[in-house]
């Protein structure tokens, strides 16, 4: 079985400003941890791995210093880490990073399985996941909130899609995004943090992979442009109901009927 | 002697009424019964005749001028979140909260200090302390508690081992004495030796001695870094072993929790909160602050070679928020757990030397096992201060439960003490813990309490019934 995770660093606060002049994101601190949702999926793979054996390589796109992302991901236990890095990556959106990746995962020889995060906790695109999949004519599923059944054929997984609850059943090879809390990510170990001090972390460049058309890739394979960016307005919102207990659920009944929240 | 007391007529309705304001004041059946426990309502449920929610000092003591004159009990209230079944009524009366007291005054960067209304939540002047990029270090988990309940009890938390109690942050007080006179005690100085210190004895008191109006509290430096471990081992004892290893270190750690893998399973199935940290059957978190990211790596470098060392399967490290998180998320729910996997708990909370947890534990576990209860030693290792959770089963009848429990804490106490413990190491006596003091202290000691509780109350108005008990009211 073998398993490829895909991951990111990200900033380490998730708080931002934004330039208002160029509508760039300003980063408040240079600190920079895993996306947390990256997490999730490499706790995922590593379960499957328990159970059903192989090997588990973490990728990612991104600067050379993603490196300590990936000995992270060493210290939970990952066996192998490739980090595709070239000036010519730059400025990627959705369409060009999962591009660049589905090409790694070819000269990786590919995977049974791929996992990512449901999401970026600074893109916050939720896209770049299944993309990949459909670079590499991959059945995928997306958000999967648990994996209800697995072996060396494939998977069993349980999605949460807002309205419906779809479970599907993959044969590999195919590609999942996990969600959060379908289980705990383990903590780094020092055991662990001992035995990978001297495994390699591989670079791929622009060099190493089999499309070497330029246009594919970076600002110039980017057709999304950004228009504006701005802080979204505070989603929550509370309302207080006065009265007595009866008085409050008639009005909270009221309140959910009118939104169609209960029928 | 002031028992029996006087039983609250309408005209002290009225008199208490005049004093404060028509809707603050509750009488009788419009009390809502949350009021007439703590906690931990085994420690006994007792509706006050009259409650109060009093907005300053003054109304603090004129009420309590009026108690002392009438012979009516008072017991103040923070917010409810005590142990030991402190502030309840025993004896019917006032019961005066000061939760509307909450006031948080500006930080004082000069002397690094804040001032604080003693209904103030403690999670609120935690924040007002951050805003400042400083510290108020006590953190005994529970931070809807007031911040005058921390004082009162002088609560201590995990974070004890490196930072000390609520006591250690204590620079002054003004208080309201059981006869409506209002006091200080010390002021903000750091040292002071005139006199008496009062101030010290007034800390942990419980509410028996006198009734807090305003604390101010020192602050630190608020520490740059910080990383938790999580060492897995085999057993409980091994843990228990590896508490002195990590002490030896020349690195204060901020607090050591260890947990048995029973425990942390209550929490998961209970609770859904998942622990990151499969392996072993018990585990000992190490938590360290630090100004420096390479003063930190240094302690967590230490400390994980320790524990290998010493026969830890690994040495897990959260060094972000979200790991930590998912760490204390499930240290933080075992209260909770576990009154969700039992029928009734009961808790010992003593504290032995640190160079005697290991034997505590051990023998600890086997007591009550002997008398067919469920334990769950957990707890503040790195300061001794060890709670043994005993879970009641279905199984057990009323009569079961209350022997067994009875029994077991009986042998604990002696434990306890045997290995140069104390019976309470932060839950306090209160209620709870009345029966097993006095054998605990010996007689003399017990005259000492008695004569320092006349010398602030010789009228027993004030928390009548708790911490130290005078005739006829043994009798009751």
């Amino acid at each position: 079985m073998k398993i490829i995770v895909c991951m990111k660093q990200v900033p380490a606060s998730s708080q931002v400003d934004i330039d208002p002049e160029t509508g760039a994101m300003k980063r408040l601190s240079a600190d920079t941890r895993t996306n947390p949702y990256d997490l999730f999926a490499l706790e995922t793979a590593l379960q499957l791995r328990e159970k059903l054996g192989g090997t588990v390589t973490v990728l990612t796109m991104g600067p050379a210093h993603a490196e300590e992302m990936m000995r992270d991901a060493y210290t939970m236990g990952a066996d192998k880490a490739v980090i595709l890095s070239d000036r010519k990556f730059a400025g990627a959106d959705v369409l060009a990073t999962s591009y660049v990746l589905a090409q790694g995962v070819h000269v990786l020889g590919g995977a049974d399985l791929i996992v990512c995060g449901r999401q970026t906790t600074d893109g916050d695109t939720a896209q770049v996941g299944p993309a990949m999949a459909e670079h590499l004519h991959l059945p995928h599923a997306a958000w999967v909130a648990e994996i209800t059944e697995a072996d060396t054929e494939g998977l069993e997984v349980q999605q949460d899609l807002g309205s419906v609850t779809q479970v599907s059943r993959m044969t590999y090879p195919c590609l999942i995004t996990v969600d959060k809390d379908l289980c705990v990510p383990r903590l780094p170990s020092y055991r662990l943090t001992r035995a990978t001090a001297g495994r390699p972390v591989r670079f791929l460049s622009l060099a190493d992979l089999p499309d070497q058309d330029l246009s594919r890739y970076g600002l110039v394979g980017s057709p999304t442009s950004v228009e504006r960016m701005f802080a979204p307005p505070e989603a929550e919102r509370q309302v207080y109901l006065p009265g007595s207990a009866e008085e409050k659920a008639d009005a909270l009944f009221q309140i959910l009927t009118s939104r169609k929240i209960i029928m | 002697m002031a028992f029996p007391y006087k039983k609250m007529t309408p005209d002290d309705f009225d008199a208490i009424r005049g004093m404060t304001a028509p809707d603050r004041v509750w009488v009788g059946e419009e009390i809502p019964n949350e009021y007439f426990r703590d906690e931990m309502p085994e420690y006994g449920v007792f509706p006050p005749e009259l409650y109060v929610e009093v907005e300053n000092k003054e109304e603090v003591s004129a009420i309590m001028a009026y108690a002392w004159e009438n012979n009516i009990p008072v017991v103040c209230r923070g917010a409810g979140t005590g142990l030991a079944g402190g502030a309840t009524c025993k004896y019917g009366g006032i019961m005066l909260s000061i939760m509307r007291m909450n006031r948080i005054f500006p930080i004082d960067r000069k002397n690094q200090t804040i001032t604080a209304e003693p209904g103030a939540l403690l999670i609120d002047v935690q924040a007002a302390a951050a805003a400042e990029g400083l510290f108020y270090p006590p953190d005994p988990g529970e931070k809807t508690a007031s911040i005058g309940g921390n004082v009162i009890t002088n609560a201590g938390g995990m974070k004890a081992v490196r930072y000390g109690l609520t006591r250690d942050f204590v620079r002054c007080i003004e208080a309201v004495m059981p006869d409506g006179s209002i006091l200080n005690f010390s002021s903000n100085v750091v040292k002071n030796t005139t006199g008496y210190d009062i101030k010290d004895l007034v800390i942990g008191s419980e509410g028996t001695l006198c009734i807090l109006t305003q604390v101010t509290l020192k602050l630190l430096p608020a520490p740059t870094c910080t990383c938790t471990l999580v060492m897995p081992f085999g057993s409980l004892e091994e843990c228990a072993d590896m508490v002195p290893k990590v002490l030896e270190l020349p690195f204060v750690p901020t607090a050591i929790e260890f947990l048995e893998r029973e425990l942390i399973d209550i929490v998961e199935r209970n609770l859904n909160k998942l622990f990151p940290v499969k392996e072993g059957n018990a585990v000992l978190i190490v938590m360290y602050d630090a100004s420096s990211k390479q003063e930190l790596d240094s302690a967590v470098e230490a400390a994980a070679e320790a524990a290998l060392a010493n026969g830890a399967l690994d040495c897990c490290i959260a060094g972000t928020p979200e790991r930590a998180a998912s760490v204390w998320a499930v240290r933080g729910g075992i209260l909770e757990g576990m009154k969700a996997d039992s029928v009734a708990q009961e808790e010992c909370d003593v504290v032995v030397p640190r160079a005697r947890i290991a034997e505590y534990v051990k023998a600890a576990k086997k007591i009550a096992l002997s008398h067919g209860i469920r334990v769950e030693p957990c707890g503040h290792c790195g300061d001794g201060n060890i709670h043994t959770e005993m879970l009641r089963g279905p199984e057990m009848s009323d009569e079961e439960w209350k022997t067994a429990t009875h029994a077991s804490l009986t042998e604990l106490y002696a434990l306890s003490k045997e290995l140069g413990g104390q019976l309470s190491g932060e839950h306090g006596i209160g209620n709870g813990r009345i029966e097993f003091l006095k054998e605990f202290v010996g007689p003399r000691m017990i005259e000492l309490y008695k004569a320092i509780k006349l010398a602030f109350d010789e009228k027993l108005i004030l928390n009548p019934g708790k911490v130290i008990t005078f005739e006829p009211e043994e009798e009751i």
